[in-house]
């Protein structure tokens, strides 16, 4: 029987779980919401699933270490391998999650070389986004989609959460088009990434990791703002558990 | 700490409910921060103990020192000479700036975007629970940033006996001659405040007290070389916030028995993490009692901090002053030319501290540096950008970190820090 190694990443808003064999195939993936009580929500996760060794990564990996005697990865070397896993030679990522949000460059070897992370406030993140489509009146879901539809964009000043909510509640006071306000605040996310990712890369593709990449309006205005291409895996919220589940098959010295 | 330093406390002005908070939660911390540590040197008991009596027996020898007639001067500033003080027969210590105090007070008279440092040495004031502060007979502020050369303009109306030293912003001639000057200013000062001349002997055997102090840290840091690290960048960190507080004799003496210990421990490969551990150099902003956030969060990460290029560190204590004078005026210039190499990020240029960085992480072996910046702290957050560049064209990865003494972005650090340690690997 071939053996099976896990891989949980517990992030702010959503718990993902990879099991992967021996060659490192994807066998099982999982998703659930994190809630207000991460363990309970990663307990129930891991169940019923079959692995003979995990590795926690995310920000309550620390936690899980705690209750599963287990081993830990920070998100930053996590989302590395698993974004090389799918795209071997790349040497950037971009990784915006519902907290935060990294920018990380690699060595050719797969290393980690340099990283930025946004401190303290979720400005640039996810959660930024699903609050603004919330006042917008917008599911999370389509909210690129609809910002993509937009014809033209409205500029937004604040880049804080709450700041920028009440310029967005004035701009529909003013009765201006809910998308180019959307578009207006994707932009602003963009470039504060963008900046983040010429501050670790130069040139070369990215590789777009967390729940945001998979916003098209994101991934698109990225590419552009950037001149770079943007490749994103099939479900980028996935790479971070991928990624430990990868680190948990080759660690081979703890059990 | 027992009960019996009430009355002192109390006799000292202190806010008795405020500082038992105070004390409580230094307690607290120092068990889960120091005392849990594994493996530690036999020695450490002894800056276990100091810290444990830090605002009680040490309070008592200062003022039983005072009521022999002797003077005590608080500093918040390696630029205050203490041979200078010694000499003029005053004791000098470091007063208290590591720890968010009366915070609400602070904001009433400084801005809230203003250093930590500052703020809590305004906190430990406002909130009468620095006893060092209140034993005082003159408090000595220093003209270094700007935040702080604005700051002694409200502090002077906080307490009677603040002193303002002006310092250099650059290393010319010119100020060469202002620290001189300033240096001889604050002779005539201490020496009217204690009613002692300072003469060659008692000025020469100052230099050679302080020296002493210096070395015993230069051979503990020395020791800090080896892999694996015999002792962990926490406790050594400790040894340097004591050189503070602590009598300077026997100061010196602690700290060189602790290296005795450490010399058998290398010899014998016993280290407080296993070889091969990844080796930090931290370098930036001073680290006062108790701010002791970013080592615990670094030693809890698997590194082992291996050097401070920091004013609680080698930046404060690498230089000894010349001996060699014969004359007060011979060993005053000696005492300046000492201070004027300190590299703090206030002169500009500031090329030597660049190079020191450099130097101290070959000679600690240093894996990556960590530079730590506090918020707001403009100079040294300027200089984090460049030193950052040029250590990482020397392929030294380097990470900047911006914190403060809140736990608030423990989170946050905490990622940043073992993802840079997992780098090193």
């Amino acid at each position: 029987m071939q053996k099976r190694f896990a891989g949980i990443d517990i992030g702010s808003r959503t718990i993902e779980l990879v099991v992967v064999d021996e060659s490192g195939k994807i066998v099982t993936s999982l998703q659930a919401d994190t809630g207000f009580d991460p363990m309970t929500a990663a307990k129930a996760l891991i169940h019923d699933v079959p692995y003979d060794r995990i590795m926690a990564t995310g920000y309550g990996r620390n936690l899980f270490e705690i209750s599963f005697d287990t081993q830990t990865v920070t998100e930053i070397k996590a989302h590395a391998i698993g974004a090389r896993a799918f795209f071997p030679d790349v040497l950037a990522l971009l990784d915006i999650g519902g907290q935060d949000s990294k920018a990380i460059s690699l060595f050719e070897s797969g290393k980690v070389k340099k990283f930025e992370m946004n401190d303290r406030c979720a400005a640039g993140t996810g959660k930024f986004l699903e609050i603004m489509a919330k006042t917008l009146g917008f599911d999370i879901e389509s909210f690129g989609r609809e910002a993509l539809l937009a014809e033209k964009e409205l500029s937004i000043s604040s880049m804080c959460t709450v700041f920028a909510e009440s310029e967005v509640t004035s701009l529909i006071a003013k009765g201006k088009n809910r998308r180019e306000i959307a578009r207006g605040l994707h932009t602003s996310v963009i470039k504060r990434a963008a900046g983040m990712i010429n501050r670790v890369s130069s040139d070369g593709d990215i590789v777009f990791t967390g729940g945001v990449a998979k916003n098209p309006c994101m991934r698109h205005f990225l590419a552009e703002t950037l001149g770079r291409t943007v490749l994103a895996p099939e479900d980028p919220q996935l790479v971070g558990a991928f990624g430990a589940a990868l680190l948990a098959r080759d660690i081979r010295d703890i059990m | 700490m027992s009960e019996d330093y009430r009355e002192m406390w109390q006799s000292l002005g202190l806010d008795l409910a405020g500082h038992d908070a105070l004390l409580g939660v230094l307690g607290g911390a120092y068990q889960d921060i120091f005392l849990s540590q594994k493996n530690r040197p036999a020695g450490m008991a002894y800056f276990d103990f100091v810290m444990s009596e830090v605002h009680g027996l040490r309070i008592r020898e200062l003022l039983d020192e005072k009521k022999a007639g002797r003077k005590i001067i608080g500093s918040y500033c390696v630029f205050v000479p203490e041979e200078i003080v010694l000499a003029a027969n005053a004791t000098l210590v470091g007063l208290c700036s590591g720890a968010d105090f009366a915070m609400s007070e602070v904001e009433k008279l400084l801005p809230r975007n203003t250093c930590a440092l500052i703020k809590s040495s305004f906190g430990f004031k406002l909130g009468k629970v620095c006893p060092y502060l209140e034993s005082a007979d003159m408090i000595v502020g220093e003209n270094t940033c700007d935040g702080k050369k604005k700051a002694y303009e409200s502090l002077g109306h906080l307490v009677d006996n603040l002193y303002v030293m002006d310092l250099p912003q650059v290393k010319s001639d010119h100020g060469r001659a202002l620290l001189k000057s300033e240096y001889l200013r604050f002779k005539t000062e201490v020496e009217n405040l204690t009613g002692v001349a300072i003469t060659p002997e008692s000025l020469r055997e100052a230099i050679q007290t302080v020296n002493k102090k210096r070395a015993a840290i230069h051979r503990l840091s020395a020791l800090r070389k080896a892999d694996p690290a015999p002792i962990s960048g926490l406790d050594a960190l400790l040894a340097n916030q004591v050189f503070f507080y602590d009598n300077p004799a026997r100061f010196t003496d602690s700290v060189n028995k602790i290296c005795d210990e450490l010399e058998t421990r290398v010899a014998e490969k016993n280290g407080v993490f296993p070889a091969k551990a990844p080796r930090i150099l931290i370098s930036g902003c001073p680290m006062a009692v108790p701010n002791w956030k970013l080592p615990f969060v670094i030693e809890t990460s698997g590194a082992v901090i291996v050097g401070e290029e920091s004013c609680v560190g080698e930046r404060g204590t690498r230089n000894l002053t010349a001996e060699s004078g014969n004359s007060v005026s011979e060993m005053m210039d000696a005492i300046v030319d000492r201070y004027y190499q300190v590299d703090c990020a206030i002169f500009t240029p500031n090329p030597d501290r660049l190079n020191h960085i450099r130097e101290m992480a070959a000679a600690y072996h240093a894996d990556g540096v960590i530079h730590y910046g506090l918020q707001f702290c403009q100079p040294y957050l300027m200089e984090s950008i460049p030193v950052e560049k040029a250590l990482e064209e020397k392929n030294i990865p380097t990470l900047r970190i911006e914190t403060d003494y809140s736990m608030e972005d423990m989170g946050q650090l905490k990622t940043r820090i073992e993802a840079f340690v997992e780098q090193l690997r």
